[in-house]
């Protein structure tokens, strides 16, 4: 049986890192994430969990420890937001390609600047082709699932790649919700032992860690990490089968909310594919024909299985909650109008830059965007492709 | 009750509105219920106006927006009649509640018509008599569970003495006093 809970998103992802126990966290605090590290050297301080915490005097720091950590043949964990993830970009850059491990919770938030504390995607988007996992999250039950789910993901021998679990600063890691938690042993069980093939402290098979890698060696070491993400396709579904045998929720790459006769689709990630639920359960009862298609995975990222989910619908809007500012489309956008091109799918597309800062996503806000896609299906017509959703006139 | 409760909170920075926020979320959530408790981060400091936020629901809640058109509404200080739009999107199938004493007329100016039901509650008087200082939230959360009836007066006072309990862990001899409030509230929130 599973605990009935209330938690916010930052309490639900600190109770993970509990359950998980790793050897070493790591960590800086930055609003909104400060929470899960403070949470957590509580954990430390009572004994409930056996880890080193490492208070760092930097994030850059942070990620060098847990980078450490990891090398030295230990689990390590880390959380950030923002700011904190880029003061970490080039340790994050290390980490992956020393094909290490590491499972950091990221709360996002806005990049500065101007300074801005609240929520957007500009963040996991800046590190979006650093060779990491990245998982987002609709609320705290899929931010604990998902760390839960992480080590095994990111530690499988195929993989050997860090990994981040997304979910949305305040309007998930400050939210009171219901949550179903997973038994202390169960989750214990499920994450299993971390023993790495080769690793430092290892006296019996020394190895160099981050040696120099020139014109002779680092294609090939560059072509091993896309590699490895692409075999992370394979691993991510199969702990998603394994974690529904003992949880009964499922996970895939995505969610697709009732779109097996959709004509319009909305796709998005974190909390708005929530409100975006909402909405399409409304629409639903006046008849019009809404679905959702809900991203999990974003790296690696699933093109040919979202080009086949979209494949039968009249229009599909991609919302991004960061601006590339290339003037020609967000980066979810980009990456699934390619998605849809190479797998020679042609439906109409629309992307809409949203939530920037913190801006509130109403229901209202989704609604509109699905009249926008009625209007694309009955006209065939869309005048510009990069729109802006709840931007003051 | 319908499916989906939304509840608005006006309060000042350090009266304890998002505290009451997620006190009723708890108590929401042990009698069985799907809730949403979080407050609206600002620039927050203390005296300026702040706005936190509960959905009470029988199913599970996905929206995950600010509320705009509460069937509920509390007033934390009343004060803040004069600045913030309190009644904004307030249904008028609902109620606003709000801690003064001022009389009926005087409020009612500053509602701008609202036609649902208001209350008032005088919880400095209640929080006085109780606790001998005062903390307006605790009074506001019994006032508000009694006005929108999300549990009966039996299973939010017994839910309460529980968390209570827990939270008062090291300072036993405050429970009486807010058990206190909390019953003071329940029988004095009166509709003008």
């Amino acid at each position: 049986m599973s605990i009935r809970e209330r938690l916010s998103g930052n309490e639900a992802a600190a109770i993970a890192m509990k359950q998980i126990n790793p050897d070493v966290v790591a960590a800086f605090p930055i609003t909104p994430s400060t929470e899960i590290p403070q949470y957590f050297s509580t954990f430390v301080n009572n004994g409930e969990v056996n880890t080193e915490f490492v208070a760092v005097e930097s994030e850059h720091s942070a990620m060098a420890a847990t980078i450490g950590a990891e090398a030295a043949g230990s689990r390590a964990m880390t959380a950030t937001s923002a700011n904190g993830l880029s003061l970490m970009w080039e340790m994050i850059y290390i980490a992956s390609s020393l094909r290490l491990p590491i499972v950091m919770s990221l709360v996002n938030r806005a990049v500065s600047g101007p300074l801005n504390i609240h929520n957007d995607h500009s963040d996991a988007m800046g590190v979006r082709d650093a060779g990491w996992v990245m998982l987002f999250s609709e609320n705290n039950q899929e931010a604990y699932d998902n760390l839960v789910m992480a080590h095994r993901i990111a530690e499988h021998k195929d993989v050997k790649l860090p990994l981040m679990v997304c979910q949305d600063g305040f309007i998930t890691s400050h939210s009171i919700e219901n949550i179903e938690l997973i038994e202390d042993d169960k989750v214990k069980a499920f994450v299993g032992e971390y023993n790495p093939e080769q690793y430092l402290l290892n006296k019996e098979n020394p190895i160099a860690v981050g040696p120099l890698d020139l014109q002779g060696y680092l294609f090939e070491h560059k072509t091993q990490q896309a590699e490895a993400m692409k075999n992370a396709k394979k691993v991510i579904l199969e702990v998603a089968e394994e974690f529904e045998k003992m949880t009964g929720r499922k996970y895939s790459f995505f969610e697709e909310y009732k779109m097996e006769d959709a004509d319009i689709a909305i796709v998005c990630m974190n909390s708005t594919a929530g409100t975006t639920k909402f909405v399409v359960d409304n629409l639903r009862e006046k008849g019009v024909k809404a679905g959702l298609l809900k991203l999990r995975v974003f790296r690696p990222f699933p093109a040919e299985e979202i080009a086949k989910a979209l494949e039968n619908v009249k229009a599909v809007a991609v919302l991004d909650k960061s601006d590339s500012l290339n003037a020609a489309g967000g980066a979810l956008f980009e990456d699934i109008t390619s998605a849809m091109y190479v797998n020679k799918k042609q439906v109409p597309m629309v992307n809409y830059v949203y939530g920037i800062g913190g801006r509130d996503t109403k229901s209202d806000d989704i609604e509109s965007v699905y009249n926008d896609l009625a209007e694309i299906v009955k006209t065939g017509e869309i005048d510009n492709p990069y729109r802006y959703l709840g931007l003051r006139k | 009750m319908s499916d989906l409760i939304e509840i608005r909170w006006h309060g000042r920075g350090g009266q304890g509105a998002k505290t009451a926020s997620l006190l009723l979320a708890d108590a929401a959530f042990n009698t069985g219920k799907y809730i949403q408790g979080f407050p609206e981060y600002g620039p927050e400091r203390m005296g300026a106006p702040i706005t936190a936020y509960n959905r009470i629901s029988d199913k599970p809640i996905t929206i995950h927006s600010n509320i705009y058109e509460p069937n509920y509404v509390v007033v934390v200080d009343d004060s803040l009649l004069e600045s913030v739009d309190v009644t904004a999107g307030l249904k008028k199938e609902g109620a606003i509640v709000i801690n003064s004493t001022k009389d009926a007329e005087e409020i009612k100016k500053y509602l701008k018509g609202y036609e649902g039901e208001i209350y008032k509650i005088d919880a400095r008087k209640i929080s006085i008599e109780a606790l001998g200082k005062y903390f307006p939230n605790t009074p506001m959360l019994a006032a508000i569970v009694k006005v929108s009836k999300v549990m009966t007066d039996e299973e939010f006072l017994d839910d309460m003495k529980g968390s209570f309990k827990h939270k008062f862990a090291k300072k036993p001899e405050v429970i009486d006093g807010n058990m206190k409030a909390l019953e003071l509230a329940l029988s004095s929130v009166e509709k003008i």
